[in-house]
């Protein structure tokens, strides 16, 4: 019997280890030969955990799993009372678009026999075969974009640090992802490490480095745990080393693990971070591309942005390319987050509205009580009134109504949210976490924090001080950190003034 | 306390795994706290030595990461994740009780060297929270009741 359960970060903190624990128990018990392969999560937070069996007219998906369900998937399956059906052929499923997740969840992360047979290695076979500048001009014609957050052209970058002269260059992945309501980059690396890997090698291949590092954040210990034995295994299989696949093209890759610091996400306060300093912002120029790590010509991208490349060499830039909406190309995995029915990560072409994410995808608050607001972007991301739903999903899109799509993360809140405190929350956090670089920034939010708790006992003369100070804010600081705390607060006293409203209960 | 010939000893067994590592003052900060829960100060001059740098480099790398601890925790450290996709499912609620219930503030231990309460910004479980890590265990949609759980059996 072929069992599937995920070791996924999420399914582990709703019980998974647990339920795997128990279904080896009764599977010894009584005699049953077991294979139960720990997979990524098919994204469906709402159901973990949940367990797949093989059946031969497919995976048919079972949750979420408590301890008590567990005897039963060895019984009569349709019969059991978590039956969800065949995995495939679920709503969640069904109308997505799988491109940079194809295989996560479907394959065992950590099995290069299984990578194959679901399509990897094909995009880096293709690359190998191509010079420099067309493994470029590929990507650039894919239309990628970072999904990181800033939405910089993946190609153009590649080509700046292509084109540079140097004796070492260096493709670092950014797998920072400190923004709340994003799990994307940890679900890819926890469910399918082997194609960062092979994302990192064609930009390896692209621009002439030799050397990768992945600087993945301490609070992911399952994620750093897979990466580091996937590259363990892509070095024992050839597909990392002096060699890559027998091509004589030299890449390796090396983990690292952040130390709790937000601010290290941003790409150059990384590249610090990774020197063994302080991860203080760097101004630019120069720019990572020219001189990043160690001085040296250096693309940084974001994991989703380099676990997208394999897929675009795969099937070809334009199959990749006609997926989206205006200058916002393919797919985008959303996460969603929060106070939601259904939660966990959703990828599809760019362009759904808000709405519809929010009413349909996400069906919803948890709660059952009315969407009040929806942050989209992480911690730096403007609360969205639902006056905005009909948003498409799009970077410009976003732009346009004051906010950002940032690494596409999105956190759902009900009516009894009140966004003083939501604003008060991101001027605190931005002191919390503010390198002290530049004064705007670190005196700036904790002034920002004093600012709003004036505000909240009555003080509506400390609303334009608010505004001025956000201005402030905006201009003055060399990184999004400061740069953009000011559009969570400016959004949330834009859009629910109410809130901010002296006269407003003190009770609720 | 610690004797520092046992430290001594295993903090030259770290630097020279990483001696030949590019930056590698944080993959060495974090051995040493893997080691001994805490990087003791004792252990900076050592490193700042080995890596060529001042002791006040050291020391200001090592204070600018919140993971890097200057004394040791409790027994046990439990996070609770105070970000927002948390928030928007009662996480401040959740983390008052804990508050309360422990009688500790953020970053405080106990007094019987049982448990540290940390604040922690989101550990990707925002589809499933209130979210915490008891340690380094996951836990999702945390609420009071697992709360009082989870200090019954550490207490
Ligand atoms: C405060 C701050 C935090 C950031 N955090 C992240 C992060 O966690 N992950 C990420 O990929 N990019 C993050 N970024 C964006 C990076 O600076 C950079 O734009 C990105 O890594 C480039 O990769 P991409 O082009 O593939 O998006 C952050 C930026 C700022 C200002
Ligand atoms: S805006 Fe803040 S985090 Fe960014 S460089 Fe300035 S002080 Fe540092
Ligand atoms: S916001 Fe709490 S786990 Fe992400």
């Amino acid at each position: 019997m072929k069992l599937y359960l995920p070791l996924d970060s999420a399914a582990v903190a709703l019980g998974a280890d647990e339920i795997a624990q128990a279904i080896h128990l009764h599977a010894k018990s009584k005699g049953i030969e077991l294979e139960l392969v720990r997979n990524g999560s098919r994204g469906m937070v709402f159901l973990e955990p949940m367990a797949e069996v093989e059946t031969p007219a497919g995976r048919m998906a079972f949750g979420p799993l408590t301890l008590a369900d567990v005897p039963a998937l060895f019984g009569d399956l349709a019969a059991h009372p978590k039956a969800l059906g065949l995995t495939d052929d679920l709503p969640w499923m069904r109308a997505q678009t799988r491109l940079t997740f194809a295989r996560v969840g479907v394959i065992d992360p950590l099995s290069m026999a299984d990578y194959r047979a679901q399509g990897g290695l094909t995009g880096l076979t293709r690359a190998l075969a191509m010079a420099k500048a067309e493994i470029v001009a590929e990507v650039t014609n894919s239309g990628l974009r970072g999904r990181g957050g800033a939405g910089f052209p993946t190609g153009i970058k590649w080509k700046t640090v292509s084109d540079a002269q140097a004796d070492r260059k260096y493709i670092v992945c950014n797998a920072d992802e400190g923004d709340s309501a994003t799990f994307a980059d940890r679900m890819l690396m926890e469910g399918d490490p082997l194609t960062l890997i092979e994302g990192m090698i064609i930009a390896g291949l692209a621009t002439g480095a030799t050397k990768g590092f992945v600087y993945i954040r301490s609070e992911y210990p399952i994620a750093i745990d897979v990466m580091q034995k996937a590259v363990v295994l892509a070095q024992a299989e050839g597909v990392l080393g002096a060699s890559v696949m027998g091509s004589g093209h030299a890449f390796d890759i090396e983990i690292r693990v952040g130390a709790g610091a937000y601010v290290c996400g941003e790409e150059t306060s990384l590249l610090n971070s990774l020197e063994g300093k302080r991860g203080v912002v760097r101004a630019k120029p120069p720019l990572p591309a020219l001189e990043g790590f160690m001085g040296k010509p250096t693309v940084v991208n974001n994991v989703i942005s380099l676990a997208s490349v394999p897929v675009i060499f795969e099937k070809g830039a334009e199959h990749y390319k006609n997926f989206g909406l205006g200058r916002s190309r393919g797919t985008i995995p959303l996460q969603i987050a929060g106070n939601v029915k259904f939660g966990g990560l959703y990828e599809i072409a760019f362009g759904l509205s808000l709405g519809e994410i929010v009413d349909t995808i996400a069906g919803g608050t948890a709660s059952g009580r009315p969407v009040k607001a929806v942050q989209v972007g992480g911690p730096l991301g403007a609360y969205f009134p639902r006056a905005l739903f009909d948003t498409p999903f799009g970077y410009e899109e976003f732009a346009g109504k004051e906010g950002l799509i940032g690494h596409a993360g999105l956190t759902v809140f009900d009516d009894t949210a009140d966004m003083l405190s939501q604003a008060r929350f991101a001027m605190e956090f931005c002191a919390i976490e503010s390198c002290g670089k530049c004064t705007p920034c670190r005196i700036g939010a904790v002034r920002g924090t004093e600012t709003i708790d004036r505000i909240a006992k009555g003080d509506a003369a400390a609303i334009p001080l608010l505004t001025d100070l956000c201005n402030t804010m905006k201009s003055g600081s060399l990184c999004a950190l400061g740069g953009f705390t000011p559009y969570p607060v400016l959004s949330a006293l834009t859009h629910f003034p109410d809130d901010f409203n002296a006269m407003k209960e003190a009770a609720e | 306390m610690l004797d520092s010939a046992t430290l001594s000893a295993r903090l030259e067994e770290i630097l020279y795994a990483h001696k030949d590592m590019e930056g590698s003052l944080l993959p060495i900060l974090h051995a040493v706290q893997a080691d001994f829960g805490y990087v003791p100060p004792e252990a900076l001059p050592i490193i700042a030595k080995d890596l060529n740098i001042t002791r006040a480099e050291a020391h200001g790398v090592m204070s600018f990461y919140h993971d890097f601890r200057e004394k040791p925790a409790g027994r046990h450290v439990l996070k609770l994740c105070r970000a927002e996709a948390c928030q928007a499912m009662g996480g401040d609620r959740v983390a008052a009780h804990a508050q309360k219930a422990l009688g500790l503030d953020w970053h405080e231990t106990s007094a019987d060297g049982a448990v540290t309460l940390d604040p922690i910004f989101c550990l990707g479980l925002c589809a499933c929270g209130p979210a915490a890590m008891l340690d380094g265990k996951l836990i999702g949609r945390l609420d009071e009741a697992r709360i009082d759980a989870i200090i019954g059996d550490i207490k």
